[in-house]
């Protein structure tokens, strides 16, 4: 305990009469002891952590000197902790090293993938030449466009998408691709090719896990009819009259709803899974219930109604709901291609050469300058209305487009819908709002300026032109804008028992009074008539 | 996000398809500045975008040497001219929230307050005032219930000096990669509403000085963000799905961090049903 320093605890005890050792004679030789004192208790080892006060203290004046920071007073306590903190990281640092390595790099290392170049690549491109080169979209120039409005990813992440869009047409037969856009999930996101296939491709069909259970389900059910042959002997109970309404069939591959085919990854480098066709049952679906979509194609869809597929229907549902309903082009840039079908068939359309496109300032401010050129979906889940039971009878023929209705059962409404190249003016707003709102990209520099759509009806669908260039996009998270909250459907009315009917309705026992009345009165009608008394004696109770 | 750093947090957030036309980024590299000139704010923040049907409402925030004291802020038009927004009153919020819809794009569209609630018309028409309610006043509105719902940071970012005011932790290094991929690690930046009620042991392992915010893991509905690791990790992007548009971003291990809003500016009603 000797003389202690001024930011000492104890300074100025040491003056005479304020020290409480005051009978301690302060000499040299008891200084350097009171030091070695106070040294020797600063070196004390902590019980708790193992570090001790001195060592610590040096650290952290040696971190100060070293770094200099400023204002160190203020943030002395932060220091301290962080050189407390340090002491462990390095016991650790090795272990803690690894883990950080794996999933940065192996992300790397697939884009890294993305940009070698295959050696069969040569090959291809001489194939290419014979057959028809399938184009590749320019993604980056689109991709300019539609910057210009603020819309889009990063230029890395298109750029990646452009790469990873190359390998896909090296390895499918593609005819031709475009980018479709990017859907946002919970876990991860989608990113979209649309697609079509060379002719003759694409035939195959991938079971979803719909048919699976189809294919599952026709085996269990002929060994149920046998196990019900063997049983036949036994009552059965009575089998239900129920039909469920007949299932409305898709569309062919490469017509209506099923005319693109979709390829989704998760991420540029990631592999390309193909999306399986669209049915009417899963777009119907699809219209009643609002799920977000998790990142993973197997995952299940819980839902009311129950949707009939996983993940991977519920997404194609949604992109065949977008697409029909925000692909849009500027007016006469494509014409049918035979006059005639223009109202019932007009599924083929083609580009016009001579098309003059018109000013961007027009384009945006009337929207009878753009036309949608994918077909609308009716009510019933198709492009192209179909009656479900002339297909029930006539499964060999063709889909033929109704003009007489065959009365049977329940009649179905033929649905038409509007035909193919119709303006969007005539798209239907909600409320107030419109279903779309154009734009000019800048209003500083017009003679550069492109003119931009987006649907209001599908938040993040965009869509851009300028001259002769013209592309739709979509970024988002896949569902429809409604003003109103969504509300889900109703269960369905409990299913009706045995219509009531005198047969079976309960009615009242008589009592005696009123069975011996009906007596009298029978007794009386046989009296006047002439019948044998046999009958009475049968009467008794 | 930090006006400064704004071209780079625009590419970490443009993942989700929203993001600024080269023009208007020149505009605010050139303008927000000056607002901090102006105004002597000692921090501008771009907030985001809120979209309307003819125009978009371009967002920023200014804050004073206390980071947790309201902020101020502004709306423009063309990302040159701002002008200051009034703080935000509990009628505004109350009203506000009742509003459904797209916002128009003009700031002095009219909404009639009678068709929504004919109390709070029959209390304005007493005060002497129409019964309508301005878009400026539900942009407040908005922008401040986005601000207390899902306005995050990450943990450590800020402390809280003994005095009460918050400044930036010169010492955040940024969380790791472990840390970041969990809800805890990110806390909502307004007044803490949850704190109170944690457990006294829970209270005793928190450090006052960092932990003194909300964090997210007790957010109702569960499940309302969407933790993505981009870039194999390189960046990590929170999505709000209450709000749908608000973008927070950070790279693990560095000071970058940040959230912007681009969005229509409507509360998420469905989200129990979607998830």
């Amino acid at each position: 305990h000797g003389p202690y320093q001024p930011h000492e605890p104890g300074y100025g005890l040491d003056q005479p009469g304020y020290s409480p050792y005051e009978d301690q004679i302060p000499d040299p030789q008891a200084r350097m002891l009171a030091i070695k004192n106070a040294k020797a208790y600063l070196l004390t080892t902590s019980t708790r952590s193992g570090l001790n006060l001195y060592d610590h203290f040096a650290n952290i004046l040696t971190k100060i000197l070293d770094e200099q920071p400023t204002n160190t007073v203020d943030i002395i306590e932060d220091i301290s902790k962080d050189v407390k903190w340090a002491q462990f990281r390095k016991k650790m640092d090795t272990l803690r090293d690894e883990h950080l390595i794996l999933p940065t790099f192996e992300a790397a290392e697939k884009c890294k993938a993305l940009f070698v170049k295959e050696a069969g690549e040569e090959e291809h491109e001489e194939l290419d030449e014979e057959m028809g080169q399938p184009s590749l979209p320019n993604v980056m120039e689109a991709a300019f466009y539609f910057e210009q409005a603020g819309i889009g990813l990063s230029k890395d992440e298109s750029y990646y998408i452009l790469l990873s869009l190359k390998n896909l047409i090296n390895v499918q037969p593609i005819q031709t691709c475009r980018f479709w856009g990017k859907i946002l999930g919970l876990e991860m996101n989608y990113i979209i090719a649309e697609v079509q296939l060379r002719e003759g491709e694409g035939g195959e069909e991938e079971e979803t896990g719909e048919e699976e259970e189809e294919t599952v389900g026709e085996k269990e059910m002929g060994e149920a009819e046998e196990e019900g042959e063997e049983k036949k002997k036994e009552a059965e109970p009575p089998k239900s009259t129920y039909k469920p309404p007949p299932e409305i069939p898709k569309e062919e591959n490469g017509t209506g709803t099923n005319k693109y085919i979709y390829f989704v990854c998760n991420e540029p480098g990631k592999p390309w899974v193909k999306l399986p066709p669209v049915t009417p049952a899963q777009i119907v679906c699809a219209r009643k219930i609002k799920k977000f979509f998790t990142g993973r194609l197997d995952a299940p869809i819980v839902s009311f109604p129950p949707f009939p597929g996983n993940e991977a229907n519920y997404l194609r549902a949604q992109i065949a709901r977008i697409s029909a309903a925000t692909h849009v082009s500027p007016t006469g840039f494509y014409q049918f291609a035979n006059e005639d079908e223009e109202e019932e068939e007009g599924d083929m359309y083609e580009e016009i050469p001579e098309f003059e496109p018109p000013p961007v300032a027009e384009m945006v401010e009337s929207l009878t300058m753009w036309a949608h050129h994918v077909k609308g979906i009716l009510k019933q889940g198709r492009c192209v209305w179909i009656n479900p039971q002339k297909s029930e009878e006539n499964e060999e023929e063709e889909d033929e487009e109704e003009e007489d209705k065959e009365e049977e059962g329940e009649e179905q409404e033929e649905e038409r819908g509007l035909p193919l190249l119709t303006l969007i003016s005539e798209d239907e707003g909600m409320k107030n709002i419109p279903a779309w709102t154009a734009q000019a990209s800048t209003n500083l520099i017009p003679q550069y300026s492109v003119a931009i759509l987006q649907s209001n009806r599908w938040p993040g669908a965009y869509a851009f032109a300028s001259g002769r260039k013209f592309e739709n996009v979509y970024f988002g998270w896949g569902h429809k804008y409604s003003p109103e909250s969504h509300t889900p459907a109703l269960p369905p009315p409990a299913q009706a028992e045995y219509p009531s009917g005198p047969g079976i309705t309960e009615t009242v026992d008589p009592t005696v009074e009123e069975e011996i009345a009906f007596k009298v009165a029978q007794e009386e009608a046989l009296a006047g008539e002439e019948e044998e008394g046999e009958e009475e004696e049968a009467e008794d109770d | 996000m930090e006006a400064l750093s704004l071209p780079a947090a625009l590419a970490l957030v443009a993942g989700g398809g929203a993001g600024l036309s080269p023009e208007r980024r020149a505009a605010l590299g050139a303008s927000l500045p000056l607002l901090q000139r102006d105004y002597r704010f000692e921090r501008v923040w771009f907030w985001g975008c809120i979209q309307g049907l003819r125009g978009a409402y371009y967002i920023a925030e200014g804050l004073g040497p206390n980071r947790a004291a309201p902020r101020s802020r502004l709306y423009s038009l063309n990302c040159l001219d701002w002008s200051l927004l009034t703080p935000a009153t509990k009628e505004m919020l109350a009203l506000a929230e009742q509003l459904k819809g797209r916002f128009q794009g003009d700031p002095s569209f009219e909404y009639n307050v009678a068709e929504i609630n004919a109390e709070a018309a029959a209390r304005l028409t007493e005060g002497g005032k129409e019964p309508v309610i301005k878009e400026e006043a539900r942009l407040i509105a908005t922008i401040e219930q986005i601000d207390r719902a899902v306005g995050i940071v990450p943990r450590g970012a800020f402390v809280k000096t003994p005095i009460g005011s918050v400044h930036e932790n010169r010492h955040f290094e940024g969380l790791s990669l472990v840390e970041a991929k969990k809800l805890s690690s990110y806390f909502h930046f307004t007044e803490p509403v949850n704190l109170k009620n944690k457990t006294l042991l829970e209270k005793a392992n928190l450090d006052p000085s960092t932990d003194f915010l909300d964090s997210l893991e007790h957010d109702i509905p569960r499940g309302s963000w969407s933790i993505q690791l981009e870039k194999g990790g390189t960046v990590v992007v929170l999505r709000s799905l209450l709000w749908l548009g608000l973008t927070f971003y950070h790279v693990p291990m560095t000071r970058q961090f940040g959230y912007v809003y681009f969005g229509t500016g409507e509360k998420n009603l469905d989200l129990p049903f979607m998830l």
